[in-house]
């Protein structure tokens, strides 16, 4: 009997709905889970938390006074930190805390992160007066502000003080941008125009047709620009003066007394003196300086603009590429090639394209595209710019080459299907009206599959977003100093390398010197990633909606 | 003048029943002896006819006799079909139109088709209309309005869709797309409409304000159209002819086909005996 209903129960289909529900259960939990664990280690990165002052003394050391962020706890078997040579009492529990702060002052203790032991540490406390400051180079600086000088002169004591370094930060602030301006956008667009005149040069040379005239028209432009660069670099040093002009003394914790220069300070803030309201007003600056900033300190610091720029670049250009290849592929295949072996072995081989490890593609664009196509175009167009490469080196135009090769049977496969699914009485009423074939193809039959080619680009855009490995051989960079699309002519820059969140990622998880600091940005960074990606997908399903609810099929 | 009401009276199809002969009727499409392969299965044998000018002509018969085959010789739509083969030839006024060189989407401006299904272009109903127009590569805009007000007109649509015209054609009751389609149809001016099975897809209603159009638009054209419906071939056309296995069975004058049939095979399926 009992066996009898487990057998009913078998057949009426109800643990195969179970065990269905349960893999997509699992599926949803495991994205949802994945996407909290970055979210949640990646945004609390920018949250100023609370700087303790705590008394550290270890047995039979110098007692010390520490400052700084609780990064991070754990629980450590205590025979453990006593193997490792920490002078632990071996009585008492089995567990010790282990505590990992954030000192700052690399350039007093000579590291920014430091563990301690939490049994050791004692009289902890968060005065509201002890500071952060944010700097451009050395990492934060933690500890107590005692004066603000300008020039070597004393301006403000004690109580002000404070109020004083906000408002000289701020003048700072403004002398740093007009100063990165003139170096990024003026002096950048100096170079390139002298780099430009020496490439002219160099032509005119090969040419045999360097004469005289053409000679002075050159010098003379060399001079126009010489001249622009002096104006330029006075107004540089000029700045540059004022921008060193204030410095303020600051005490450690453990009262070393020291002088900064404000020039190199970003922020200065009071963790412990900030109110709620106040934190999260320094947290969303902190989020924006993150997307739209440049990296400082070893991509550990600041914010990833140019990755994010040239991850959306490089996946646009090739969605520019890929898309009329793989559906004139697809036509081709699919409308015109006699069905046959023939066709049946290309479409395996499409198939299978998809399925080579994208590092093949890299170098196979290393290769190809770089050394042959790259190295040939140099010699044919730019024999001036030799010994140096121009489009004989990865670069933004090979990386974007790559990826389209490597997403290209996607959108062909994507495509066919859209073509199959026409319905044969459209194409006849149109060829019946007297349309030719390629007639029909245009006016009729491409239409009507365009939400399938981009449903195709949506893939190959998801696809193509997200691919590192490739990438590291034909045009991705720790760190570019331009961005691929500037002011200077040609304004395109696709011989230019780039930088690309997804090797940012690498780079600033891997290589990165200081990896306690860099941990975080891995997850802002990989969350950040995953935020474009989907923005770009996002966009494109809007279109192909669009273009679906326009063209949908006679469905009666 | 059409004019647009609903319900419809059979009567007023009333045939010109002046005694129709076939050897009296200007030739528009002559088939002196047609054979059609798909493969090596033969699908046509040897039919021969001719299909008279400005006069409706049916072709009736059971599922699978060859007489959609058939029609769509007439613009070689046969040609879209993997491993169809012709043999003989068919003359449109006088010309063969299976010889080398023939322009294929010519004959086919000149000889319209509309389908068993409505399948409009998912475009507007103006769009749809001068589909075939701007294929021509007219552009003047008023030749464009002109044209899509007479076609609409001549489809009897017009009223229904003259403050939509620029509307999605997919948002058309089935019906209305037909008419839609022969509009597009005839917007190209063709010589020769063939309709295949044309209303099958339809409601009555609907189906009826079809044949009443067939009705009007034979004074202008040669109509050929395939169908099921006995009914509806006996109140349209005013030839029909029987098709049995690929065979051309018997051709006649409509009346005398279904009041006289000259074969058995013929009287034993217009009766119903099988099929």
């Amino acid at each position: 009997m009992k066996k009898d209903s487990l057998n009913t129960w078998v057949k009426s289909g109800t643990p195969w709905i179970w065990m269905n529900a349960g893999a997509v259960s699992i599926a949803v939990i495991m994205t949802l889970g994945l996407l909290a664990i970055i979210a949640v280690r990646g945004l609390a990165h920018f949250w100023p938390a609370d700087v303790i002052v705590a008394d550290y003394s270890m047995p039979g050391a110098e007692m010390r006074v520490l400052a700084g962020e609780v990064v991070q706890a754990e629980e450590v078997p205590r025979a453990r930190l006593a193997a490792s040579g920490l002078p632990v009492n071996v009585e008492g529990g089995e567990f010790m805390t282990r505590e990992l702060l954030k000192v700052g002052n690399r350039e007093v203790y000579g590291a920014d992160f430091s563990w301690v032991v939490g049994e050791w540490l004692s009289n902890q406390r968060t005065p509201v007066e002890l500071m952060v400051l944010e700097r451009r180079e050395w990492g934060n600086f933690y500890g107590y502000l005692l004066n603000v000088k300008e020039a070597g002169q004393l301006v403000a004591e004690g109580e002000g003080a404070w109020n004083e370094l906000q408002a000289r930060i701020d003048r700072v602030d403004q002398l740093h941008t007009q100063i990165s301006r003139i170096e990024k956008v003026e002096i950048g667009r100096i170079n390139h125009g002298l780099e430009r005149l020496r490439l002219k040069t160099r032509q005119l040379e090969l040419n045999d047709r360097l004469d005289a005239a053409a000679q002075a028209d050159l010098d003379a432009e060399r001079a126009q620009w010489d001249a622009e660069y002096r104006v330029l670099e006075e107004k540089l040093v000029a700045l540059q003066q004022q921008f060193n002009r204030d410095s303020i003394t600051v005490r450690t914790a453990d009262g070393r007394e020291q002088e900064i220069t404000l020039g190199k300070v970003v922020r200065a803030f009071q963790p412990n003196a900030m109110s709620t309201p106040q934190k999260l007003m320094f947290y969303f600056a902190k989020l924006w300086e993150f997307v739209s900033d440049e990296p400082r300190e070893a991509n550990t610091e600041g914010g990833v603009f140019p990755a994010i720029f040239g991850t959306v670049l490089m996946t646009l250009i090739m969605a520019v590429i890929v898309t009329p290849f793989g559906v004139i592929a697809a036509v081709y295949l699919r409308e015109y090639a006699k069905q046959g072996l023939l066709t049946r072995i290309i479409r395996i081989a499409v198939n299978n394209l998809a399925g080579v490890p994208s590092i093949v593609y890299g170098v196979f664009g290393l290769g190809f595209f770089v050394y042959v196509l790259g190295g040939s175009l140099d010699r044919l167009f730019y024999p001036e710019a030799a010994p140096a490469p121009v489009f004989g080196t990865p670069g933004l135009m090979w990386a974007s080459l790559t990826l389209a090769i490597l997403t290209l049977p996607v959108v062909i496969v994507a495509t066919e299907e859209g073509l199959a699914r026409i319905p044969r009485m459209i194409r006849e009423g149109s060829l019946a009206l007297g349309a030719t074939k390629s007639e029909t193809l245009w006016k009729v039959v491409l239409p009507m599959a365009s939400p399938a080619m981009m449903t195709g680009l949506i893939l190959a855009v998801a696809r193509a977003a997200g691919e590192v490995a490739p990438l590291m051989l034909v045009g991705v960079v720790k760190l570019a100093p331009n961005l691929p699309l500037n002011g200077n002519y040609p304004y395109l820059h696709l011989d230019q390398k780039i930088m690309h969140l997804g090797f940012h990622i690498y780079d600033v998880g891997f290589q990165s010197p200081n990896v306690e600091a860099a941990r975080p940005l891995v997850y802002a960074t990989a969350l950040l990633l995953v935020l474009v990606i989907a923005a770009l997908n996002f966009t494109a399903i809007y279109i192909r909606n669009h273009l679906r609810e326009k063209y949908k099929a006679l469905d009666h | 003048m059409q004019t647009n009401t609903h319900s419809i009276d059979i009567s007023a199809l009333g045939r010109d029943k002046r005694s129709l002969s076939l050897a009296n009727e200007q030739v528009a499409i002559e088939v002196p002896d047609l054979s059609l392969y798909y493969g090596q299965k033969q699908a046509l044998f040897n039919v021969a006819m001719n299909i008279p000018k400005q006069r409706v002509t049916a072709f009736i018969g059971p599922s699978g006799c060859g007489k959609s085959t058939l029609l769509r010789c007439f613009n070689r739509m046969n040609d879209l079909v993997d491993g169809c083969r012709i043999e003989g030839a068919i003359n449109l006024d006088g010309t063969n139109i299976y010889r080398k060189g023939e322009d294929v989407a010519d004959l086919r401006r000149r000889v319209g088709m509309v389908f068993q299904k409505p399948n409009p272009f998912p475009k507007s109903i103006y769009e749809n209309v001068v589909y075939g127009l701007r294929i021509q590569g007219i552009k003047q805009k008023r030749v464009l309005d002109e044209t899509v007000e007479w076609a609409l007109k001549g489809a009897a649509l017009w009223d229904e869709v003259k403050d939509r015209l620029h509307e999605s054609a997919l948002g058309l009751s089935g019906g209305q797309q037909q008419r839609l389609v022969i509009a597009r149809t005839i917007a190209v001016q063709p010589e020769v409409l063939l309709l295949d099975e044309p209303s099958s897809a339809l409601d009555p209603i609907s189906s009826l304000k079809v044949e009443e159009l067939i009705y009007e638009l034979k004074a202008k054209y040669t109509i050929v159209i395939v169908t099921h419906n006995m009914q509806q071939a006996a109140r349209v056309s005013d030839y029909t002819a029987f098709m049995y296995m690929g065979k051309l069975i018997e051709y006649g004058d409509t009346d005398t086909l279904f009041t006289n049939p000259a074969k058995k095979q013929t009287e034993d399926y217009i009766t119903g005996r099988y099929g």
